[in-house]
C-alpha cells in the first residue's frame, strides 16, 4: 500500500514524512533485521558501558 | 550488624535491595518494606493489556526470592519516617501498616542505619475528575490488574467494530502534568497493532491527547537524532510514525475531566475543548506516597525532607528559576538527603529539581506540560549506584557518598513496541545520552549526537521481547542475574 495515498492536504499529519516502500519493506525483511538486531545491541551496549 | 531499610520494591528498589545483599552478605540485615506481594515488570504491562501476556507472565511472588536470597521481606505500606528517632530512643525508625492479610492493618515500626526510600508514584487518579478504571471512565496500564481490564475492554470494542460499528479510540495523558508519555505511546501502537490483527482497523478512529508541546517531547524536551544525513528531531520521528499508521493527535492539552464518552481538555490558548470517545487509556499524573516525617518529639516535618509534590529532597538545586537557566549541575548526584546522611531516594521517589521540558502555562494560567520522567533504565542505575554507596558506608568504607550519578552523565536504551510478533512485530529502539539534557555540554541538541539514535523494525521487537526476559531472569536471582546490566 503506498503511505503517501493516505496524505491528506492541509492536515497536521500532511506535514509528516512517510516511509517509503522500500522502507517498510526493510522494517520486516528478517535477515536484514538480524543484522540490525545484532548492531542495535552493540550501541545499547555502548551506552550501559558509558552510563555505568 | 547495621540494618539497611527499603522502602519499596519496584523497579530501583528491588534493583537497589539485590544489590546491597550481594555486597553486604550477612554481616549487615537488607530489609524491603513494600505494600506488594508480587514484582511486576512494568515495560510488559503493554502487552497484557492488548491481551498478548498474562499477569503470571510480567508477575512473581516476592517472599519466596527475597528469602532465598537472605533479604528481610514485609509486605506493607510504609507510614512515616523518624530519622531522630523517638522519645525513648535515638535510632532513626520507620512505621508501617501491613499489608499482608494475615496481618492487615496492624502497624510496627523498624529501625534503620541507611534508609532507601524507593517508594514509586502514587498514581493519581482523582487529580483528574473521571479519570481512571476504578471511580472514572476510562482504562489504564499502570498495573497489571489494570492492564487485565483495558484488554477487557478493548476486546469489547472490537466486538463492537466486527458488529460494523464505528470506534472513537482516545490514548494519552490523563492530565495536564502527567508523565510516561512513552507507556501510553507504546499502547496506542500495540492497540493499532491489534485492531489491524482483528481485521477492524478500518473501522476505529484512533486519536492521541497530550500535555506535549510537540508529538515526540516524551517528556524528555524531545530529542535530536542523526537520519539520512539530517540532524531531526524527534517530532519529525514521532509524526511520521503516526501519519503512517493513520492516528491523529492533539497536543499541548490539559485534561481536566473526564465524562462518560467524553475527555474535557483545555489548550495552550485557553480553550476548553471536548474530545469524544468509546475506549481511552490515559495515564494519570504521578504524586508521592504521602509518606510523613517526624522529629524526636513528634512534631511534623515532612516539609523538611519532602517536596511540596510528596517526593523526597536529594541532593538537587531546588532553587526556582526560569528555563534559560536551567543547569545540568541543578541534577543530584548521590541521591542523599541534605538533612539526614543516612536517608537517600531513588527512581521516581526522588524530588527532581525541575522538569526536563520546558514548562508551558496556558492563557488561564494552567501548567500544560510534562513532569520529568524518572522510570525505567535509569531508575535502576541509580537504584545501583546507591546500593554501593549505602554498602560501603554502612561497611565504613566511605564516610561521604562518592561519584556522580546525575542523569545529565546518563545515557537510557528505551525500546517502544509498536506491535507484538514474532515475525510481524516491530519496536522503537532508542538510545538518548545523556537523559537529561546538558546545553552547556551539548549546545543546540542537549545530547551527544554519537549515542543517541532511533530506528523502527521488527530487531526492536525482539529486543523488547529478549529485555523483558533478560530482567525477570535477573529480578528472580537466577545464575548470572548480577551481571546483566540495568
Amino acid at each position: 500500500m503506498n503511505k503517501e495515498s493516505q496524505i491528506k492536504p492541509y492536515e497536521p499529519s500532511s506535514g509528516a514524512a512517510l516511509p517509503t516502500r522500500f522502507t517498510l519493506y526493510m522494517r520486516q525483511n528478517f535477515i536484514y533485521q538480524v543484522f540490525r538486531f545484532i548492531m542495535i545491541n552493540i550501541k545499547m551496549t555502548i551506552i550501559i558501558w558509558r552510563s555505568h | 550488624m547495621g540494618r539497611i531499610v527499603i522502602l519499596g520494591g519496584g523497579v530501583s528498589g528491588h534493583t537497589a535491595a539485590s544489590f546491597c545483599k550481594k555486597w553486604v552478605g550477612k554481616k549487615h540485615e537488607v530489609v524491603v518494606i513494600t505494600p506488594n506481594s508480587k514484582w511486576n515488570w512494568i515495560p510488559s504491562n503493554i502487552w497484557v493489556g492488548v491481551g498478548k501476556m498474562s499477569t503470571e507472565q510480567v508477575t512473581f511472588e516476592l517472599a519466596p526470592i527475597y528469602k532465598k536470597q537472605g533479604i528481610t521481606y514485609i509486605q506493607a505500606k510504609a507510614l512515616s519516617l523518624h530519622p531522630d528517632g523517638g522519645l525513648d530512643s535515638d535510632s532513626p525508625y520507620v512505621t508501617y501498616e501491613h499489608t499482608h492479610k494475615d496481618k492487615m492493618g496492624q502497624q510496627e515500626t523498624v529501625t534503620y542505619d541507611y534508609m532507601i526510600n524507593a517508594t514509586g508514584p502514587k498514581l493519581n487518579f482523582s487529580a483528574t475528575e473521571g479519570l481512571g478504571p476504578e471511580h472514572g471512565h476510562t482504562v489504564s496500564v499502570c498495573t497489571p490488574q489494570h492492564a487485565v481490564h483495558a484488554s477487557e475492554e478493548l476486546k469489547k470494542v472490537i466486538e463492537v467494530m466486527k458488529s460494523g460499528k464505528r470506534q472513537k479510540i482516545l490514548i494519552g495523558t490523563g492530565h495536564s502534568s502527567a508523565t510516561c508519555q512513552g507507556a501510553a505511546f507504546e499502547y496506542m501502537f500495540n492497540v493499532e497493532h491489534e485492531l489491524n490483527e482483528a481485521g477492524v482497523r478500518d473501522m476505529a478512529d484512533l486519536k492521541w491527547i497530550s500535555n506535549e508541546f510537540f508529538l515526540g517531547d516524551f517528556g524528555i524536551a524531545g530529542l535530536h537524532l542523526k537520519k539520512g544525513g539530517y540532524v531531526t528531531s524527534s517530532k519529525v520521528f514521532a509524526e511520521s510514525l503516526f501519519a503512517e499508521r493513520g492516528i491523529e493527535w492533539i497536543v499541548k492539552a490539559g485534561v481536566y475531566k473526564i465524562e462518560s464518552g467524553i475527555v474535557h481538555y483545555e489548550n495552550l490558548d485557553g480553550q476548553k475543548k471536548t474530545e469524544a470517545f468509546d475506549f481511552s487509556m490515559l495515564i494519570p499524573s504521578f504524586s508521592g506516597v504521602g509518606l510523613k516525617a517526624f522529629d524526636k518529639s513528634g512534631a511534623d516535618m515532612t516539609e523538611k525532607i519532602f517536596a511540596a509534590n510528596g517526593f523526597l529532597k536529594v541532593d538537587a538545586d531546588y532553587t526556582k528559576k526560569p528555563f534559560a537557566e536551567w543547569r545540568a549541575a541543578d541534577w543530584p548526584k548521590t541521591y542523599q538527603n541534605p538533612t539526614y546522611k543516612n536517608l537517600f531516594a531513588i527512581g521516581i521517589a526522588f524530588a527532581p529539581p525541575h522538569a526536563i521540558s520546558k514548562p508551558m502555562q496556558s492563557t488561564n494560567g494552567t501548567n500544560i506540560s510534562p513532569a520529568p520522567p524518572r522510570t525505567g533504565m535509569p531508575s535502576a542505575m541509580i537504584g545501583k549506584a546507591v546500593a554501593k554507596t549505602v554498602t560501603d558506608m554502612i561497611k565504613g568504607k566511605i564516610t561521604e557518598p562518592q561519584g556522580n550519578h546525575s542523569m545529565t552523565e546518563m545515557g537510557a536504551a528505551c525500546v517502544a513496541s509498536t506491535g507484538s510478533g514474532f515475525f510481524n512485530g516491530s519496536a522503537v529502539a532508542m538510545t538518548v545520552f545523556p537523559v537529561v539534557p546538558d546545553y552547556e555540554k551539548y549546545p543546540g541538541v542537549g545530547r551527544s549526537l554519537k549515542y543517541t539514535f532511533g530506528e523502527v523494525g521488527l530487531a526492536g521487537h525482539w529486543i523488547k521481547h529478549l529485555l523483558h526476559h533478560l530482567f525477570l531472569h535477573k529480578a528472580k536471582f537466577r545464575p548470572g542475574w548480577s551481571f546483566i546490566p540495568e
